[in-house]
């Protein structure tokens, strides 16, 4: 029995770095330090522009100004590196490497290679960057790592540009290169009243040696990190332009639909496609086999059903009809599971005798026996959906000696890897273009969708776009696990933490993380973890574990906190205090010091020590993706309902890149916690998903979501950290807290409106 | 397999297909008019938002045979340039995440606004209420219809 699941990416989310391990490698075996940038990518970005060959393409849509007015486009472009070309007018292209799922990252990425080049933003297009990884290091969306990875490498990118464009122009201007500045795209030599534009000198810059060694701008000059700037594809949102996979289209293209089996445990049987093929418009049904195995099996190839039916046509709506025109059997493959099972085995695997700590210190058992009150509490929640609004798509035109895969995807290079094991074909024949994504989520780590569309393309002998509908994708599997967690707490008599100890297990795999707080704060300490094989197939979700474990526990912490008649937040601050000074164990998963500071900073801004009446607040706070997160609830009671009037969140992720679009992906967060934790839920029965659209998976709609978000992020000039998953987590506790201060009653099973008598108004505690 | 004359975003548009099709996928598939998204299929999520003679519809569940000489608006043709005053306040507001329901949101968003000009902060919020956003811009996406009706 695997504790961990099989199906979680090897980044899910990245440990801590200890002062002493820095420079020690991460979780997915690369290093999160200063060296994460190649030097070949300067070597061979500038022996490519010697030669006169443009780095990259956009195939997308042409180039877009960063700014919001229309850029006049240069005669020729120079390119100085992988992420850098000069406009003879000197407008500059940056490209951006990692895929866009929401997270910002094609406006945040270049930001950063923009300040260290001196550049005038609204002078600044942006391009999606091809899969290169030749050019490009962890071209992926997932782990909020884009940023805290990237940092690095894009601020040597821009520097060591800027560099050569120096060197360039004091040859021009015949001035030593330390008499320049630059500003604004424009180099000036001030003793002379000279200045020459990154423009006139690119050509020259693109032949200057690669700098080995260029020094970085002090934070403390940063004009451009730390400022809003707009999304750089907003304009193209707004005004409805194809920029997503959905929208891809090109001569001869045919669209693919699949039917897989209507249930996990089923495989296919026979198939009858007569009556489908002969319908208007279809050109062909075929069964399709894209399973993997051994070696040539990716982390990211998980698919509950590799085998299925596709059917091609010209127009979607005739795939659509067709497909409702086949005869398909199924067969079973394993014995069919149902909720009901998967919760039932969860509750008694942590209630079970069974032991096998993950992590223990001191001496739990005795701590226990002399508790002068223990809190013990278990909490479950379902498998959920990811949902994306786009579905899942994939553009592939698969020839004998190549193939072009065009579509929503967060692991291209792993996409890659396995379609050439699945096609047969080299890696560096295939080309993978990442579109901008309607949503990830973690769901388009597992490129399943990518290497069907692949095999579709091949088996009919032209480019195919393979369109899921939503019952498609929701049915798909790949869901965030189906948890259970069983907590206990240890107080002595004035109310002390003595002991904990935790027991998780999920399908598939433990939520917990053994080393995270409060492990290190309290001396006699256990965490075990259990996992539950199935055939359902479980992904990394949004925050993987931590979506759910930071609930479980900051609820569970909340109820401990009463019992030892505390302030929550005062509990808590004693607990990290305890950290600070004097940790148990040498390994912890956090540092403490921040983890209080985001306490502290929202204790502060939602003036949590003076309460007012009416309103019932909750408090929760969560550290994971290297960022710290606390959050204050406040719930209000409006037509006898409880309603959250407002969100305090203060983060602390180090320096922020985009400020307004930052704060945007910290409300979105919050309420994506608020709404899965309430709401939603993905049930089977028999094997068969019981919710297969909207109008029986319910998700956070706009009068659910809270009525104001204010964040505050703390200023502290630390390397960025993650940003798009840590907002989430602390979100349904800091809820459930209020909630039940509201109500009088405890929730311990999401969704939350699947109790309704802990959303009535009965007794409200404070 | 029929002919069908439509008036879409001001220009008349011949197509030849199915009646049952509906004038979402005729829009995607036949017009490339891809600004209108598929989401859902079944009229609950509100991402293939157009307005049908002004009134906001979810073009999923409109067969084109329904369609006749109505005038149908898609994102394209809100407005010649993005200048819609709804498409100016969520350019303000900087509202998508991964802006794939954005269309949608602000078709039904104009259309509120052409309905009642003013709304209080309830009436825009219950109006909203029929499009969901995965990445959860609620927020702001009140804030922008609220930014749109003064513009």
């Amino acid at each position: 029995m695997n504790p961990y699941s099989p199906y979680e990416p090897p980044f899910a989310d990245t440990p801590i770095e200890h002062p002493s391990q820095h420079g020690v490698g991460t979780e997915d075996g690369t290093s999160a330090n200063s060296d994460v940038f190649s030097r070949r990518t300067f070597l061979k970005a500038s022996a490519v522009a010697g030669g006169g060959l443009m780095i990259g393409f956009n195939w997308f849509a042409g180039c877009r100004p960063a700014g919001d007015q229309a850029l006049v486009m240069p005669d020729s472009w120079e390119a100085i590196n992988a992420f850098v070309k000069v406009g003879s007018n000197g407008v500059v292209t940056i490209m951006s490497p990692n895929p866009e799922i929401g997270q910002n990252v094609k406006t945040s990425m270049p930001m950063i290679v923009a300040e260290e080049l001196d550049l005038d933003w609204d002078r600044v297009v942006v391009e999606q960057a091809p899969l290169n990884t030749e050019h490009y290091d962890r071209q992926l969306a997932g782990g909020s790592q884009s940023i805290r990875r990237g940092w690095q490498g894009l601020r040597v990118a821009g520097a060591t540009a800027r560099r050569m464009l120096l060197e360039a122009a004091a040859q021009r201007l015949e001035v030593p290169i330390g008499e320049l500045t630059t500003d604004a795209g424009v180099i000036t030599h001030a003793a002379s009243g000279r200045s020459v534009g990154y423009g006139e000198v690119a050509t020259d810059a693109a032949s200057v040696p690669v700098p080995s060694d260029v020094a970085l701008k002090n934070p403390a000059d940063f004009k451009i990190i730390g400022t809003a700037r707009k999304n750089v594809d907003a304009k193209q949102i707004v005004t409805g332009k194809p920029l997503f996979g959905l929208d891809t289209k090109r001569d001869g293209m045919l669209i693919a639909m699949i039917v897989h089996a209507p249930a996990f445990g089923r495989r296919l049987g026979s198939l009858d496609a007569e009556a489908a093929k002969a319908m208007p418009g279809i050109r062909d049904v075929v069964t399709v086999n894209v399973g993997l195995s051994g070696d040539d099996r990716n982390w990211s190839d998980v698919n509950a059903f590799p085998g299925f039916v596709a059917v091609v046509g010209e127009t979607t709506w005739q795939v659509l009809k067709a497909r409702r025109a086949l005869t398909v059997a199924w067969e079973t493959d394993t014995p069919a599971e149902s909720t009901a099972d998967h919760e039932r085995d969860l509750v008694r695997l942590v209630n079970s005798g069974r032991t096998d700590a993950a992590r223990r210190d001191g001496n739990p058992d005795a701590a226990f026996s002399r508790a002068a009150t223990v809190v013990e509490q278990t909490y479950t929640a379902p498998f959920l959906a990811h949902n994306t609004m786009e579905p899942m798509n994939f553009f592939a035109d698969v020839k004998s000696d190549g193939a072009e895969l065009v579509g929503p995807i967060q692991t291209p290079e792993q996409l890659r890897s396995s379609a050439s094991n699945l096609l047969g074909i080299p890696e560096g024949r295939i080309s993978v273009h990442m579109t901008r994504q309607g949503g990830g989520f973690g769901r388009r780590l597992y490129g399943n969708f990518g290497l069907e569309a692949a095999a579709i393309s091949r088996a009919v002998g032209a480019p195919v776009k393979l369109v899921y509908t939503r019952e498609d994708d929701m049915t798909q599997g790949t869901y965030r696990p189906a948890y259970a967690v069983k907590y206990r707490a240890a107080l002595d008599e004035n109310g002390a933490l003595i002991g904990f100890h935790v027991r998780g297990a999920g399908v598939h795999g433990s939520p917990l993380f053994p080393n995270r707080f409060p492990a290190g704060a309290v001396d006699d300490y256990q965490a075990e973890n259990f996992g539950l094989e199935s055939n359902v197939t479980t992904g990394a979700w949004r925050a993987p574990r931590s979506n759910f474990t930071a609930w479980a526990e900051q609820a569970f912490l909340d109820e401990v906190a009463e019992a030892a008649g505390k302030d929550p937040i005062d509990f808590r601050l004693e607990l990290f205090e305890r950290a600070m000074s004097n940790p148990v164990g040498g390994d912890n998963d956090y540092d403490p010091a921040r983890y209080a500071g985001v306490l502290r900073l929202v204790r502060e801004k939602s003036r949590w020590d003076s309460p007012r009446p009416g309103v019932h607040r909750g408090v929760s706070a969560y550290y994971s993706h290297n960022s710290y997160v606390a959050q204050v609830m406040d719930v209000v009671i409006a037509d006898g309902r409880p309603q959250v009037e407002k969100v305090w969140c203060a983060v602390d992720c180090g320096i922020v890149i985009n400020t307004d679009a930052a704060r945007n992906q910290v409300e979105g967060g919050i309420i994506d916690g608020i709404g899965h934790a309430m709401y939603s839920e993905l049930t089977l029965t028999d094997g068969v998903p019981d919710q297969q659209n909207f109008d029986r998976y319910r998700l956070i709609r706009n009068p659910e979501a809270p009525k104001e978000i204010e964040v505050f992020f703390v200023d502290n000039g630390i390397d960025p950290t993650g940003l798009g998953e840590p907002t989430l987590p602390p979100a349904a506790a800091a809820l459930s807290n209020a909630l039940y201060r509201a109500t009088g009653t405890r929730l311990y099973r999401q969704p939350f409106v699947n109790q309704p008598e802990g959303l009535e108004v009965r007794e409200p505690v404070g | 397999m029929a002919v069908f004359d439509l008036r879409v975003n001001g220009e008349n548009r011949r197509v030849d297909i199915e009646p049952d099709t509906p004038l979402l996928w005729v829009l995607r598939d036949h017009l490339d008019l891809v600004g209108t998204k598929y989401g859902c299929g079944i009229a609950q999520c509100g991402a293939c938002t157009v307005h049908l003679d002004g009134s906001a519809v979810r073009s999923c569940s409109v067969p084109v045979s329904s369609v006749g000489d109505r005038p149908v608006t898609t994102i394209e043709g809100l407005s010649p340039d993005g200048t819609h005053p709804v498409q100016r306040a969520w350019l303000e507001h900087d509202v998508p995440q991964c802006g794939y329901c954005q269309a949608g949101q602000i078709m039904t968003a104009a259309a509120l606004l052409d309905r009642n000009p003013s709304p209080t902060d309830d009436q825009i919020v219950q109006g909203m209420s029929g499009n969901i956003c995965r990445c959860a811009t609620y927020v702001r996406i009140r804030a922008a219809v609220k930014t749109a009706a003064g513009l």
